[in-house]
C-alpha cells in the first residue's frame, strides 16, 4: 500500500515555514537560467507562480485556454481576501485567523498548512499593495475591511466589487512584465491535454493549439498546474463556463492522488436557476449577507409579494437557527439551511427555489446611500440581470455549485504523489478542509503562487539540476502525442444523435441531485451507476461537428465533459466511502436530531487521496491529520 | 420567442467571410443572448453543422472576454453593458438580430465572431506594471492613500479589456483602454514613480498595433461595459505631453 508522506516540518507550529525555508536547498542563479518550468493555469495562482519564478531566474512556459491570461477565473471573484491584520483591533492574530480556518473547514485539513496560510495573509497585502491593487481605503488614506461569512472578525480587505479581478490584473501585470523581458513564454488559447511523466517524474505537456489545432509537446525540468476548480462538473455553477477538470483529471490518470473530490462548496447566495437552458449561475457576493437578513414567508402558501408579508409572518431561519452567527453564518450551514427551506416548500420566486436577502432594515438604518456605497454594483448587475430594483424589494438568491475544495493532493511542498508535479490554487486540495471560509481562496490561490511555491520548487529541482530534461522527441513524448489524438479523433469519428450539452445537463442534473448539498447511500450508489449509463451513451452518441485542424468550440467542450464523466464517479465514490457528515459532505444518515452535521473523529480523521486504477477503480489511501495544536471541537455556530 | 439571426460566419483569417441567416424558434425571453446562440448552435449540430464560434467565458459580465456586435452596437443595445449581460427580453418577437464581430484592424478575425484582442496584452508588456519583486513589499498602510484618489484609481482599474471601446470607434482607437490603464497606476503613490516612461511606451505600443487616434466622439464611454469616462483619455493625452516634456 502506498504511504503519503506530507513533509510537514518538526518544530513549533509558528516556526515550521521559517524552519523550512531555512533548510530548504538553493540553487545558484547560473543555474536557475538552465532550468524551464511549465505553468498550466494563469489565474491567481498560476501567474502569480509564472511571475515570481521567471523573476528568480527560470524559464518559464506558461499556458491557458482563454484569449489572455488576465481572463482566468479568479477574475470573477467579487467579495474580498482575507488577511489578519487586525487593523481594527477587534481581536485578529494568525491563531485566530488559523482556527476560524481549521475550524470552518471542520478539522479536516492539515494544522501546518492551514497556520502557512493565516501567517502569509498579512504581507500579501503588503505585496498586492505594491504591485498596484486599489483595495478600498478609508478617508484617512489606511485601508479598510470588512467582515465576510463563518468569521466575527473584519479580515476582509476588497477593491469595490472587483476583488478578484484586480488582484488578478496585479498578478497579470506581473505575468507581463516577465513576457517583455521573455523570461516568460506565454500560451494564450493552449489546453492541456495530458501529463508526461517519463521514469516517474513529470517532464511536460502536450497542448492542443485552440486557435489552429496543432498538437504539441513541451518539456520541463517541472510542472505545475493551477487550472483552477472543477465544479462545473454540475454544469450549472459560478464558475466560468471554460473551467474545467482535465489537466487534473489527465494528472491523476498518471498517478498524481486525488485528494477529497466530493467537497465541494455550495454557495448560498446565487440568483436562483429560471430554466433549463440556463448555462449557468451567477453568483451575488456573500458580502450582501453582512447587511442583508435573509428569510422566507412562515406559511407555505405565501401569494403576497415580500414587501406585502408582515415582520411576524416572516422566518429568519438563521437568525432563528444560528442566533450568534445568525446571516454570517458559513456557506455550508447557510447553503443547507436554504435547501432544508426550500424542501420544506417554503420556497419563493416562479420555481419556489430561492430565499429572501432583505435590505429593508439596513437601508433603514444605514440610509440608502451607504448600501449604494456598499453594494452599488451587486444591486446593478441584479437588475440587469432579473429586471428587480433590490432596493425597493427583497433579492432572490438559492444556492449554487461554487468551489472545489478537493483536488490533487499535495504535501507541505504543494507536489503531488508525481515526482516534479506540483498542484497550486483551487486545483490543489489543501487548506480549506471540508469547507472553504469566505474570502480565503483568492488568498491561498495567491500564497501558494507567490509565497510558497517558489520557495519549495527549489529543494527538488535542485537535485535535478543536472539532469538532462528529454527532448520531445522522446518515445513517451511521442506515445503521448498519439493518445491524445487518437483520442480526439475517437470522439469525432462517433457522430452519434446528441450534442455535448445534452450530456452536460444529464451529468449536471444527477450530480446536483445526489452528490452537492446533501447525499446519501442509496442516492449515491443510484448516482454511480447513472453516471457509467450516461458515459457509455456519450461514447455512443455524442455529435461533434468540424474537425481537429480549427477553432472548434464543441470539441474543446466534449474534451472536457469526457474527463468530467469520469471525475464525477470519482466524487460519488469518495461521498460514499466517507461515512460521516463535515462540511459540505452532509450525509444524511449521519445528522443530529435537530438536522446538525455529525462528525465522526474517531473514525474518519483523515483525508482521503485515491489512486487511479482503471476507469472506474480507485483505491483510497488515508493520511491521518494529526492535531498536535488545537483540539477538534464540534462546529457550532449557534 | 422566434428570432432571425443574420450572423457573420469566417471560417478564419484566411478566408472571406459572409452572413448567414438563421430562424430560430422557441427562445423564451429570460434566456442571455450568449445562451440564445448555444441553443442555435445545438440545433446546428444535431443538422451536423459546424458552431457559430464566439467568445465567452465568465457570462457574468466581468472577465471581458465576451464581445460581439449587435444590430450595429458594441455589446448589444443596452449602454455600459457586456454581451454576455444582455436577455432575449430586450428584442422584439419575430425581431432580426444582426451579429458580427468587433471590426478593427488590430484586432483579427479569428473564426465567425471571434477576434485577436492580444494588441491589449502587448501594450500591457510595455509598462502596464509597477516593477516591484516578490517579497519586497513595505507594510500596505505605511503609504496613506486618501479615499478620493484610492477610488479614482478604481475608476480607472476598472477596465475588463474587452474592446468594446475599440470596436465602436469610427477610427479603432484603443485610447479610452490604455488611458485607463495608465490612469490607474498614476493614481496610485506606489505606480506613479514610472508613470512617464510607462505612457510614453504605451502610448507607442498603442500607436504600433494600429489603432486609430483619439478624435473624442464618445462612443467608447457609451458602450464601455464599466462606464469609464472618456475624461481618462484627456487625462491619458496630458501626462503624455508631460511626459515628453520631461524627457526633453
Ligand atoms: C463567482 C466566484 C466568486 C468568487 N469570489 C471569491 C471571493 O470573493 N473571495 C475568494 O477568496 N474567492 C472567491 N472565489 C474563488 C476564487 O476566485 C478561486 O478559487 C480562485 O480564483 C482560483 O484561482 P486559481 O488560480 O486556482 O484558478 P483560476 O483563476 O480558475 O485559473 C485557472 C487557470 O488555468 C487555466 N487552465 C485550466 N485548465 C487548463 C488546461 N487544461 N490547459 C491550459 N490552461 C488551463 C485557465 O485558463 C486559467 O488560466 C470565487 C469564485 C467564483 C466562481
Ligand atoms: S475601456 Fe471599457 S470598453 Fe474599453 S476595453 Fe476597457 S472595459 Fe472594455
Ligand atoms: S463572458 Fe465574461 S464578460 Fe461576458
Amino acid at each position: 500500500m502506498d504511504q503519503l508522506n506530507s513533509k510537514v516540518p518538526q518544530g513549533k507550529l509558528e516556526e515550521k515555514w521559517d524552519k523550512y525555508q531555512a533548510n530548504a536547498k538553493l540553487i545558484n542563479p547560473a543555474n536557475k537560467r538552465k532550468l524551464n518550468i511549465i505553468v498550466v493555469g494563469s489565474g491567481l495562482a498560476g501567474a502569480g507562480a509564472a511571475a515570481t519564478l521567471a523573476e528568480l531566474g527560470y524559464h518559464v512556459d506558461c499556458f491557458c485556454f482563454q484569449d489572455s491570461p488576465r481572463r482566468a477565473h479568479s477574475v470573477a471573484a467579487q467579495g474580498g481576501i482575507n488577511a489578519s491584520k487586525n487593523y481594527r483591533h477587534d481581536g485578529d492574530s494568525v491563531w485566530r485567523m488559523f482556527y476560524d480556518t481549521l475550524k470552518g473547514g471542520d478539522f479536516r485539513s492539515r494544522e501546518a498548512n492551514v497556520y502557512r496560510l493565516a501567517q502569509l495573509s498579512a504581507p500579501l497585502i503588503d505585496h498586492f499593495t505594491a504591485q498596484g491593487v486599489p483595495f478600498a481605503r478609508e478617508y484617512g488614506g489606511v485601508l479598510s475591511n470588512r467582515s465576510f461569512g463563518g468569521v466575527q472578525v473584519e479580515r476582509t480587505f476588497y477593491a469595490r466589487g472587483q476583488t478578484g479581478q484586480q488582484l488578478l490584473v496585479a498578478a497579470y501585470s506581473q505575468l507581463s512584465k516577465m513576457v517583455e523581458a521573455k523570461k516568460v513564454s506565454m500560451y494564450t488559447r493552449h489546453e492541456m491535454l495530458e501529463l508526461v511523466v517519463i521514469d516517474g517524474k513529470a517532464r511536460g505537456i502536450i497542448t492542443r493549439n485552440l486557435v489552429t489545432g496543432e498538437i504539441r509537446a513541451h518539456n520541463a525540468h517541472a510542472v505545475v498546474l493551477a487550472t483552477g476548480g472543477y465544479s462545473r462538473v454540475f454544469r450549472l455553477s459560478t464558475l466560468a463556463i471554460g473551467c474545467n477538470g482535465s489537466a487534473i483529471w489527465k494528472a491523476h490518470k498518471k498517478g498524481a492522488f486525488f485528494a477529497a473530490p466530493s467537497f465541494t462548496q455550495i454557495h448560498p447566495t446565487a440568483l436562483p436557476q429560471s430554466s433549463e437552458s440556463q448555462s449557468k449561475l451567477t453568483l451575488m457576493s456573500e458580502s450582501l449577507r453582512n447587511d442583508g437578513r435573509i428569510w422566507v414567508p412562515k406559511n407555505k402558501d405565501e401569494k403576497r409579494k415580500a414587501n406585502e408579508i408582515p415582520e411576524d409572518q416572516r422566518d429568519y431561519y438563521l437568525e432563528r437557527r444560528y442566533p450568534s452567527y445568525g446571516n454570517l453564518a458559513p456557506r455550508d450551514i447557510s447553503s443547507r439551511a436554504a435547501k432544508e427551506r426550500i424542501d420544506a416548500g417554503h420556497g419563493v420566486g416562479p420555481l419556489k427555489n430561492a430565499v429572501y436577502l432583505d435590505f429593508k432594515d439596513a437601508i433603514k438604518r444605514l440610509g440608502i446611500q451607504t448600501i449604494k456605497d456598499r453594494y452599488g454594483n451587486l444591486f446593478s448587475m441584479y437588475k440587469k440581470i432579473t429586471g428587480i430594483d433590490a432596493y425597493q424589494e427583497p433579492m432572490l438568491i438559492s444556492p449554487a455549485a461554487h468551489f472545489s475544495m478537493g483536488g490533487l493532493w499535495v504535501d507541505y511542498e504543494l507536489m503531488t504523489t508525481i515526482n516534479g508535479l506540483y498542484a497550486i490554487g483551487e486545483a490543489n486540495y489543501s487548506d480549506h478542509g471540508a469547507n472553504r471560509l469566505g474570502a480565503n481562496s483568492l488568498l491561498q490561490a495567491s500564497i501558494d503562487g507567490y509565497f510558497i511555491l517558489p520557495n519549495t520548487i527549489n529543494n527538488y529541482l535542485a537535485d535535478i539540476v543536472k539532469e538532462e530534461v528529454p527532448s520531445i522527441d522522446h518515445p513517451e513524448f511521442q506515445k503521448s502525442i498519439n493518445e491524445v489524438r487518437a483520442h480526439i479523433d475517437r470522439l469525432l469519428s462517433i457522430d452519434g444523435k446528441k450534442t455535448v450539452d445534452h450530456f452536460h445537463r444529464e451529468l449536471g442534473n444527477i450530480m446536483w441531485k445526489e452528490c452537492a448539498m446533501s447525499r446519501n447511500q442509496e442516492g449515491l450508489i443510484h448516482a454511480i451507476s447513472k453516471i457509467k449509463d450516461i458515459k457509455k451513451d456519450f461514447w455512443k452518441e455524442v455529435k461533434v461537428t468540424g474537425h481537429d485542424k480549427e477553432f472548434n468550440q464543441e470539441l474543446e467542450k466534449a474534451l472536457r465533459l469526457a474527463d468530467f464523466l469520469e471525475l464525477a464517479l470519482l466524487m460519488c465514490e469518495d461521498a460514499l466511502q466517507r461515512n460521516e457528515s463535515c462540511g459540505a459532505h452532509f450525509r444524511e444518515e449521519y445528522q443530529s436530531s435537530d438536522g446538525e452535521a455529525q462528525r465522526n473523529d474517531e473514525d474518519y480523521s483523515y483525508v482521503s487521496a485515491w489512486k487511479y486504477l482503471s476507469e472506474d477503480k480507485f483505491e483510497l489511501v488515508r493520511e491521518q491529520l494529526i492535531f498536535e495544536y488545537v483540539k477538534p471541537t464540534v462546529r457550532s455556530y449557534k | 420567442m422566434k428570432i432571425n439571426f443574420k450572423i457573420w460566419r469566417q471560417e478564419n483569417i484566411q478566408t472571406k467571410g459572409a452572413f448567414r441567416d438563421y430562424q430560430l424558434d422557441g427562445i423564451n425571453e429570460d434566456m442571455s443572448l450568449l445562451e440564445a446562440i448555444d441553443f442555435l448552435n445545438e440545433k446546428l449540430v444535431l443538422q451536423g453543422e459546424k458552431v457559430i464560434a464566439f467568445d465567452y467565458d465568465c457570462r457574468e459580465g466581468i472577465c471581458g472576454q465576451c464581445g460581439i456586435f449587435v444590430n450595429g452596437r458594441a455589446h448589444g443595445p443596452h449602454d455600459n453593458v457586456t454581451t454576455c449581460q444582455v436577455h432575449m427580453r430586450s428584442f422584439k418577437e419575430g425581431e432580426t438580430i444582426v451579429l458580427e464581430p468587433w471590426r478593427a484592424k488590430a484586432f483579427p478575425i479569428v473564426k465567425d465572431l471571434v477576434v485577436d484582442r492580444s494588441a491589449f496584452d502587448r501594450i500591457i508588456q510595455k509598462g502596464g506594471f509597477i516593477s516591484a519583486g516578490t517579497g519586497s513589499a513595505p507594510e500596505a498602510n505605511s503609504i496613506l492613500i486618501g479615499k478620493k484618489e484610492a477610488d479614482k484609481a478604481m475608476d480607472a482599474a476598472a477596465c475588463i479589456g474587452c474592446g468594446a471601446c475599440v470596436a465602436t470607434c469610427k477610427n479603432s482607437s484603443a485610447s479610452l483602454f490604455t488611458a485607463s490603464k495608465i490612469n490607474h497606476l498614476d493614481h496610485l503613490p506606489q505606480g506613479r514613480i514610472e508613470s512617464y516612461d510607462r505612457t510614453i511606451s504605451m502610448v507607442k505600443q498603442m500607436e504600433l498595433e494600429d489603432f486609430g487616434a483619439c478624435s473624442f466622439t464618445g462612443g467608447c464611454e457609451i458602450e464601455c461595459p464599466q462606464s469609464i469616462s472618456i475624461s481618462q483619455i484627456a487625462r491619458m493625452n496630458n501626462l503624455f505631453m508631460k511626459a515628453l516634456l520631461k524627457k526633453e
